[in-house]
């Protein structure tokens, strides 16, 4: 990979007391990614996107930002950053106007009404900005912290979470959002995100971890091509198949029946191989569907690091 | 730091629990001039009595500085609760709220943060005595005009109608260095909890204590009182007196100093090195 790194963490461990929340992380993030950040529920997560924020002190380790130390250059990174991290909370007796104002302010950005406005605009929030963030739903809260994240034009944004609360559409929305600021803007996107399906649309690289260490990491068709698959073959006759395949040496391939569908778990070039056999033998395939989604691959490898 | 200062005013000043402080001082001050307006030159009378005998007293005593000098007394002791209000929820309150993490992720040092923080409060404290000294010795100046004041400490001193205003004005100063420590106290608790009804009551709580066992007639704990900040929040009276102690005040005005920078570099010692995990 020759492109500039943005965000290069080696060794990084957190601890809280016995608890060993980030242990020895390494990852890299590089100008131009929408890198997904996965892991399971605990993984450790939220604690390094605390760390690469400076909210958390890692216990040892390294993190350098743009190419700088974090330690020595938080306020210049910081500066250059724009987050959310987990829920958006806001100055509930603020306004959404108020409470961007504030936070441009203290960013040091452009606090004029039309460069607010326009933010809110973005977000589809423009018509409630007078109103109190307390009469806000935990969606518009989700979007006044898109608009706050992107309030000073950072180069780096890190969004924990960023669709939680929306509905499909505003999941979107988001969705498109983030390919503009990546595509068109030549913004860097660190997305963590429970939503597989999202991270597998948007994330050009990603990583996941499990118990504070990553399991893999690189591009998402790197990690979804695998020498083994699982693939579901719909038959006219399940029963005729089955026996079949009892005789082939594959039934041990073969995982699950539910009426004519077949679903196989085999190498990759056994696919055709299998198909062929079915055919041959008289046995109709009318469907051959691999699956191969983020979601199997997240599972298959979180389950096994158990 | 001056963006910090005007974004937590702005802040401060948004919230209702800032106002506690205010209407609490607005109400009680002219309900106190009200009642001095109907009985209050029986206390005079009760005062001089002695003197009347010896005496001829002319000119009005019971005026707009003895006003605000009764007033400033019976609400001393008070103003504190209402500090605590605002010091405990400047650090906690960002905590419950969540909006640490938006805060902190901006590209300002926890040191700048903290630091505007006090000083926002430390305006507070500085608005609601001027709001204290506006009401009670303006207002009563207003009301019940100019003239000598009478104090009584151990003995009967009576002040020249032009030797009070700077007795009042430094006594106010006094009080800001007080209500100033009251507020680094709330501000401490704040910086270690995640809640700001902590911080509140247990500052509270402390003030109460302090203040309990500092009249508690017994020698140990009269021996232990040097000890108590508390002690030497009542400073400001040491103005009205003739002559003046300054070494008393500048003492008493040192241990308070002492006391705000100790729990300021704590507190920001606390916050520096805090993990945000609110």
């Amino acid at each position: 990979m020759d492109s500039e790194k943005i965000i290069e963490v080696r060794s990084l461990t957190k601890k809280f007391k016995s608890l060993t929340a980030v242990n020895n992380l390494d990852l890299n993030v590089y100008k131009g990614d929408v890198f997904g950040f996965l892991g399971p529920n605990g993984a450790g997560k939220s604690t390094t996107i605390r760390m690469l924020l400076s909210l958390i002190k890692p216990n040892y380790g390294e993190i350098n930002i743009f190419g700088k130390p974090l330690v020595q250059n938080r306020k210049e990174i910081l500066r250059r950053i724009g987050a959310i991290v987990e829920k958006p909370d806001f100055y509930l007796y603020l306004s959404a106007y108020k409470n961007l104002e504030i936070l441009a302010r203290i960013s040091g950005a452009d606090t004029s009404k039309k460069k607010i406005m326009e933010m809110l605009e973005l977000v589809g929030l423009a018509k409630r900005y007078n109103s109190k963030v307390k009469t806000f739903s935990h969606g518009m809260k989700q979007r006044l912290g898109i608009a706050q994240a992107l309030l000073h034009d950072p180069e780096l944004i890190i969004l924990d979470e960023p669709t939680t609360g929306l509905d499909p559409q505003g999941m979107k929305e988001i969705r498109d959002l983030i390919r503009h600021l990546s595509i068109e803007k030549g913004k860097t996107v660190f997305l963590s995100s429970h939503i597989l399906r999202e991270v597998e649309i948007i994330a050009t690289r990603m990583i996941i971890i499990n118990k504070g260490t990553t399991l893999v990491e690189g591009t998402v068709e790197e990690l979804l091509k695998s020498d083994f698959m699982q693939v579901t073959i719909t038959v006219d006759d399940a029963e005729k198949a089955k026996s079949i395949i009892d005789l082939s040496g594959w039934q041990n391939s073969l995982k699950h029946i539910e009426k004519n569908d077949l679903l196989f778990e085999l190498p990759t070039n056994e696919v055709a191989d299998l198909n062929k056999h079915l055919v041959t033998n008289d046995i109709k395939v009318n469907a051959l569907v691999p699956v191969r989604s983020l979601e199997d691959f997240f599972l298959k490898i979180t389950e096994g690091d158990k | 730091m001056t963006t910090i200062i005007y974004v937590e005013l702005q802040k401060m000043f948004r919230k209702w629990r800032t106002y506690i402080g205010f209407i609490a001082i607005g109400v009680l001050a002219p309900i106190v001039q009200i009642a001095l307006y109907y009985e209050g030159s029986g206390y005079v009378n009760h005062v001089t009595r002695g003197l009347q005998d010896s005496f001829f007293m002319s000119g009005n005593l019971f005026n707009g500085y003895l006003i605000g000098y009764i007033i400033l007394q019976a609400l001393y002791i008070h103003i504190p609760f209402l500090i605590v209000l605002v010091g405990g929820d400047l650090l906690a309150g960002e905590a419950t709220s969540g909006t640490y993490r938006m805060l902190l992720t901006r590209p300002v040092s926890r040191f700048t943060l903290v630091t505007g923080k006090f000083l926002a409060g430390a305006v507070y404290v500085f608005l609601l005595l001027a709001f204290l000294f506006m009401v009670s010795v303006a207002g009563s100046l207003l009301i019940f005009g100019s003239g000598e004041l009478i104090t009584i400490k151990g003995k009967l001193i009576i002040f020249a109608a032009d030797d009070v205003l700077w007795r009042f004005l430094a006594a106010y100063g006094y009080a800001f260095l007080s209500m100033t420590t009251v507020l680094a106290i709330s501000f401490f608790f704040s910086s270690m909890v995640e809640n700001a009804i902590g911080p509140i009551i247990g500052s509270m709580a402390l003030l109460i204590l302090l203040l309990i066992l500092t009249v508690i007639p017994i020698d140990a704990l009269q021996e232990a009182k040097k000890y108590y900040f508390t002690s030497y929040m009542g400073g400001w009276d040491n103005f009205f007196t003739d002559p003046l102690e300054v070494w008393n005040i500048l003492r008493d005005a040192g241990v308070l100093l002492l006391h705000i920078l100790g729990l300021y570099a704590l507190t920001t010692y606390i916050f520096i090195k805090k993990d945000i995990l609110s």
